[in-house]
């Protein structure tokens, strides 16, 4: 068994940076690349792209990203893990045997697809057999959005990875694994956690979580002496360096950019955080105050101390469905008086929109540089703003009573109160709103399969 | 004294539908304390009173010399179904740090919290 296992993370979600999954295997000394391309809104962009052509649905920047790492993995033994399988994680696989099926190397990549996570062609079964997949949040059963439905995901664990792993797979692509497992699975495999090491296997997905988002965790989008924090134009990305106890550190490739401080790293564990006592996961819960932190030198913080419960009997499953349009137009008033000229044009829209007879939902307005963001916390209106911009958004049922909204945006630029600029874009899109169902399902229903290609 | 949370205190937020969380961690390991006994639930609902839609719930880890924050009904309807600049409650956090709470003279004194602290 080894001492030390590094995890590098090279991707926090897909459209991140694409030099970083390289700077990572040839940076320093790395065991696994774990690569992270999907949030929810992700899942349902390549079902779209999947109706389209059945020969898409996966994270076409990962393909990228393997032909720029292809020789650390074939020639230094490096193993990546990555969920950039989407809703078509086969279709990914051959993308990526196509890389080097030409070659001498092709017969040194052994790619495990794991599937199983894709539940859209059982939905109707799954009801029938009385699973409800009502809405977390709400409780309204599926029913209510059942014909809406594009995509339909289980959130699954370290398993299906780690048996990837122990046939011997260097690359294994995933679907919809939880982000953590991705991180958690090379660990379990390398020091043989069991299934019941509850502490140990918490404390690969406490790895997880921190390494996740790429940078955010080695000084990216850190508030704590924000100014300090070196050459982010060439920040170093996150490795877990951890031991067969559980316990790991967090650093970067030396001579990079960021900052790996017990700051930066209690940030993002907080990040997105709802109980710490009870971080579920289809594998684990981990129990976030149990954490310890601890600066070892300089980019290296020590976390350890962590402790895990049994899981329980459920997956969580994430439904993308069709629920109507939105758009969202600007304006940018000049000073004097920006901001009542900015309200003031608000009002004419607004009565523009009635005299249409549009309908909408909802009818959101913003200033932007006065109260956007922090709302009536914000403080008094800055009526000496230089500048302040006019942001309406619409939301609603009817695509063509939103795509009118976006004709009366321009107008007011001629029509409407003056020192008005900020229109080179031209008119807002239309966009068509995809929305999540949070769901649980009983893990026996989910059967994952791992494929050597 | 007054003081300001941006002046003890960093965070960090994100959404989960339509709810949006801050990890309010401490500038100093010594001001966690501060934190745990002033920036209660209540008083990060009346903070927030009028900007989210639903209660707040709060969660302790000292082990971090954090607090974390559930804002429910912050986010518009979260997501993609939000019209909001900040549709996933990035920036919840700085409201957060927006807040003013009242400490003892002597309390303050006690953890070094003065009135130039940072």
């Amino acid at each position: 068994m080894k001492d030390i296992v590094r995890v590098a993370s090279g991707q926090g979600f897909w459209g991140d940076s694409l030099e970083a999954p390289r700077q990572q295997v040839e940076g320093g000394p790395v065991d696994y690349l774990m690569l992270d391309y999907l949030a929810e809104v992700t899942m349902s962009i390549l079902q779209k792209q999947k109706e389209r052509d059945p020969s898409m649905g996966y994270a076409r920047d990962f393909i990228g990203a393997m032909e720029s790492v292809l020789p650390a993995v074939i020639d230094r033994g490096v193993r990546v893990i990555a969920n950039a399988g989407g809703v078509n994680p086969p279709a990914c696989a051959a993308a990526v045997r196509a890389l080097v099926s030409a070659s001498a190397s092709a017969d040194k990549l052994r790619i495990a697809v794991v599937t199983g996570d894709d539940l859209l062609a059982r939905l109707d079964e799954l009801i029938d057999q009385g699973h409800a997949l009502a809405n977390m949040e709400t409780g309204e059963p599926l029913s209510t959005i059942r014909d809406r439905v594009l995509s339909a995901n289980a959130y699954i664990g370290s398993v299906p990875i780690v048996e990837g792993l122990e046939r011997g797979a260097n690359v294994v692509i995933t679907g919809r694994s939880t982000d953590t497992a991705l991180t958690m699975a090379p660990l379990r495999y390398e020091f043989g956690w069991g299934a019941a090491d509850w502490n140990k296997l918490a404390a690969g997905i406490i790895a997880g979580h921190i390494i996740e988002c790429g940078a955010q965790c080695s000084g990216g989008n850190c508030l704590y002496d924000w100014k300090s924090i070196p050459d982010l134009a060439d920040v170093g990305y996150p490795i877990a360096e951890a031991k067969p106890d559980g316990s790991f550190v967090i650093t970067k490739h030396p001579g990079t950019g960021g900052r790996v401080s017990v700051p930066a790293v209690t940030e993002q564990l907080v990040y997105e955080m709802g109980d710490p006592h009870e971080y579920i996961t289809p594998d684990v819960v981990a129990d976030f105050t149990t954490i310890r932190l601890e600066q070892e030198g300089p980019d290296r913080v020590r976390v350890f101390g962590i402790e895990g419960r049994p899981a329980t009997d459920k997956l969580k499953v994430s439904i993308a469905y069709r629920a109507g349009f939105k758009s969202v137009g600007t304006l940018v008033y000049a000073w004097p008086e920006a901001v009542d000229k900015a309200k003031a044009a608000d009002r004419i829209l607004r009565e523009r929109i009635d005299r249409l007879g549009l309908r909408f939902d909802q009818i959101l307005t913003e200033l932007v540089g006065v109260s956007a963001t922090h709302g009536s916390l914000a403080g008094d209106t800055p009526h000496d703003a230089p500048e302040v911009q006019l942001r309406v958004g619409v939301r609603g049922e009817n695509r063509r009573d939103v795509e009118r909204f976006t004709r009366e945006i321009a107008p007011l630029v001629l029509n409407g109160p003056p020192s008005v600029t900020g229109f080179a874009g031209g008119r807002p899109k239309v966009e068509e709103i995809v929305a999540y169902w949070p769901a649980l399902i009983d893990k026996r229903v989910v059967q994952t399969r791992v494929d050597i290609v | 004294m007054k003081v300001r949370l941006v002046d003890i205190a960093h965070a960090r937020s994100g959404d989960k539908g339509d709810t949006a969380n801050v990890g309010l961690i401490a500038l100093k390991p010594e001001w966690y304390s501060i934190l745990d006994r002033y920036v209660t639930q209540d008083a990060v609902s009346r903070h927030f009173d009028g900007v989210i839609d639903g209660p707040v719930q709060r969660y302790e880890l000292p082990n971090l010399n954090a607090l974390n924050f559930l804002l429910h009904g912050a986010l518009d309807g979260g997501g993609t179904l939000s019209l909001k600049t900040d549709a996933q409650g990035k920036v919840f956090s700085t409201a957060l740090l927006r807040m003013w709470i009242e400490v003892p003279d002597k309390e303050a004194a006690s953890v070094n919290l003065t009135g130039d602290a940072r």
